[in-house]
């Protein structure tokens, strides 16, 4: 890592607020310059999804991710299949095969039992889908009122391909941006399910493992894959504003080639929000080497589910660590990191 | 999609910005206050100024109703969330403006039961779901979401629910519109004019910008091909030396207005003396308050609110933002000490907000010279 860490602990933010978990530029900075300095080392500043470990000639993937979804349950899955999806999510987008998983529940006293089995037997099936089998775990129950029901933490090892040397230090000038299919379905499937909001839609959580198209994107580009990530919390605008920072380069975004469902832009635009910033919980992007671009995306749209993806953007030198969205008939405007939680505008 | 992607046409949209150059006098600078935030947003997210010359400038106006609502007023709002039993509903809109001791979201971290809307009728519905509780709804808007506040108290009164009530901070954008029209300062040369509040006034009451003031103002869509259209409609105006109120979003805009909302308004709400408005400070007959028949319901009659008033930091320039004599970045805090995760001045608040808006979009631009 060229990246000098750094050691010295500047934060001073005076309370833990709900912004700190949103995953836009309070969780950065809550990163950045309280947990990346306090814990200095080489694996924890490459800031990726997972770190990567090496051990005996092998590199070793490890990521974990806690799951707090409210509701338990939603159209197209519920916290038990994303909690293996994720975190084998994570994986892949590291580079690596899943090898197992572990996984911790925090249990609020009074959760009915039918509920608990359920999740757990949605795991099983979920890990079944995805290769991998979870290999252990930790309960602990809290009093009643202390946890909407359940949380789950699920912690992931994995084998990376020896193939990839991934990372934003990797990424030049030029490359591709690869987007795996529609973005957003999960966030506003989990927005409406809240019910808040009165308004329905006929939409599913995208929640699926991507090692299918992973596997078939490396098969393809091998070493012409740069740079992975899954679009979860803060979504695309999140992801790429982390790869032109990490990476100081710029990174230009073709707005109207970002494959987006008319449900989902419906929704957004009915709720002042925009699907660039929404959740996927099924969904990968990769800057590839522009050489292979046209192959790789041949390569993941092979793969029964991957229809969608698209070429949607592009590395460029400039304005370093910038994200810029441009429109096909010229527009152009800076997309930042999200401030917090994406809300509903309604005046 | 249907109804959005006609108005995002490439084709059409290179055509009106090639009809723009040709209308635009070169040797002219154009200033065109677009009124409402909604517009403001569309503006930055569409990357609008780009297709323009240089010389037409948008200038972001009053028409974001978070933005322009006083600290003291949230203070206030929040104050009733801290009240045992009562629980605070608003819209996501009102969710980060910040008071003096946070925002709505970071009471809601500390314990108050605050909680999001979509509509009033389901802050209603809350309290009819909890009997023992006070329910409040933190009214915010122009006359768009005046009226669905009306119709809830009408149901809240004719269900005879007793728990609700409304903490009213509805205001007017005509008398916005005619303070910066008075404002000695004032440089501009034509408006687009508001879309969806007009849906509920109609575009009469727009005829004194155009008879009083002799400027002329264009009633506008949202979308790119919208306001595009709207730019040119002006020119065409200044071209020809014509002053009008002209309806560009005659597909949603009736001329007179919606009569069944405005009836509503009629019957639940009067005319405040005066109101404070954020950035532009004291403007009379500006807002709307519970008539006397609602007093019931009205929060600010049901609870001893604290009437805080919270002057925004000298330094802070929004009013000249506001009022178009200063662009976002050339106030002296912006970006600096008022950001969009630490709001100093109201047009940071909202992402409909000038400031906020050009934060996002633009401000960062600047590294590849545009």
């Amino acid at each position: 890592m060229a990246t000098p860490i750094p050691s010295v602990i500047r934060f001073d933010d005076p309370q833990i607020e709900l912004v700190h978990g949103a995953g836009g530029k309070a969780t950065r900075r809550l990163i950045e310059t309280l947990f990346v300095p306090a814990l200095a080392n080489e694996a924890l500043a490459a800031l990726a999804d997972g770190a990567v470990l090496e051990a005996g000639g092998l590199r070793l993937a490890i990521t974990t991710d806690a799951f707090v979804v409210k509701p338990l349950r939603f159209p197209g899955g519920s916290i038990g299949e994303l909690a293996v999806n994720g975190t084998v999510n994570d994986l892949a987008v590291s580079g690596a095969k899943p090898l197992g998983l572990v996984a911790a529940f925090i249990i609020e006293a009074g959760l009915p039992g039918d509920v608990l089995r359920s999740e757990v037997e949605t795991m099983a099936r979920a890990a079944a889908r995805a290769g991998v089998a979870v290999v252990g775990g930790d309960t602990k129950v809290v009093e009643h009122g202390k946890a909407d029901g359940l949380y789950i933490a699920t912690t992931g090892l994995g084998l990376v391909d020896p193939r990839l040397r991934l990372g934003a230090d990797q990424v030049r000038p030029g490359d591709r941006i690869l987007l795996s299919g529609p973005i957003g379905d999960h966030g506003i499937t989990v927005l409406l399910a809240r019910g808040e909001l009165d308004l329905e839609a006929d939409l599913e959580s995208d929640t699926r493992p991507v090692t299918p198209f992973v596997e078939a994107l490396i098969d393809a580009a091998g070493a012409g894959v740069r740079w992975m990530r899954d679009p979860t919390r803060g979504g695309v605008a999140s992801a790429l504003n982390e790869l032109a920072r990490d990476a100081r380069l710029g990174v230009l975004l073709y707005e109207e080639a970002v494959p987006v469902r008319d449900v989902v832009r419906g929704a957004c635009e009915i709720l002042g929000l925009d699907p660039l910033y929404i959740a996927c919980e099924g969904q990968f992007l990769a800057v590839v080497d522009s050489a292979v671009a046209d192959a790789a995306l041949e390569a993941v749209r092979g793969v029964p589910g991957g229809e969608l993806a698209a070429i949607v953007g592009e590395v460029r030198a400039e304005p370093a660590g910038t994200l810029l969205a441009v429109t096909s008939y010229g527009g152009m405007r800076v997309v930042d990191m999200l401030v917090g939680d994406p809300l509903p505008r309604i005046c | 999609m249907k109804f959005v992607d006609e108005f995002r046409d490439p084709r059409l949209i290179r055509a009106a910005a090639e009809e723009i150059r040709r209308l635009a006098d070169p040797d002219r600078h154009y200033r065109i206050m677009e009124v409402c935030g909604g517009h403001t947003h569309s503006i930055y997210r569409h990357g609008i100024q780009n297709l323009l010359p240089p010389n037409i400038e948008f200038i972001h106006g009053p028409g974001c109703p978070v933005c322009v609502l006083p600290m003291g007023r949230v203070d206030d709002g929040l104050s009733l969330a801290e009240r045992p039993g009562v629980i605070l509903t608003a819209f996501g809109d009102m969710m980060r403006v910040p008071g003096t001791r946070g925002s709505p979201l970071e009471y809601q971290a500390r314990g108050a039961d605050i909680r999001m809307v979509y509509s009033p009728l389901d802050a209603l519905k809350l309290a009819q779901e909890n009997p023992d509780r006070q329910v409040v709804f933190f009214a915010i808007g122009f006359e768009t979401t005046a009226p669905s506040t009306a119709v809830t108290l009408m149901r809240a009164k004719a269900l005879g629910v007793k728990n609700f009530s409304v903490f009213c901070n509805h205001v007017l954008i005509v008398p916005a519109i005619r303070a910066i029209l008075d404002s000695p300062d004032m440089r501009l040369d034509g408006f687009i004019g508001p879309g969806h509040v007009s849906t509920v006034i109609g575009c009469r009451p727009y005829q004194f910008v155009a008879r009083d003031y002799g400027k002329p103002i264009v009633i506008s869509g949202f979308e790119p091909l919208d306001i595009l259209q709207s730019t040119i409609m002006i020119l065409r105006q200044l071209r020809e030396g014509r002053a009008e109120v002209e309806n560009q979003y005659s597909r949603v805009v009736p001329w007179n207005g919606n009569p069944a909302a405005l009836r509503a308004m009629a019957e639940v709400f009067e005319l405040r003396p005066y109101f404070e408005w954020r950035g532009l400070g004291f403007i009379s007959q500006s807002a709307l308050k519970l008539s006397a028949a609602y007093a019931e319901w009205d929060a600010e009659v049901r609870f001893e609110l604290p009437g805080v008033r919270v002057t925004d930091p000298k330094a802070a320039q929004c009013g000249e933002v506001l009022k178009g004599v200063l662009r976002p970045d050339q106030c002296k805090l912006f970006a600096r000490d008022c950001t969009p995760e630490h709001p100093v001045g109201a047009l940071m608040v909202s992402s409909e907000g000038a400031c906020a808006a050009y934060y996002h979009y633009v401000h960062r631009v600047g590294a590849v010279g545009r």
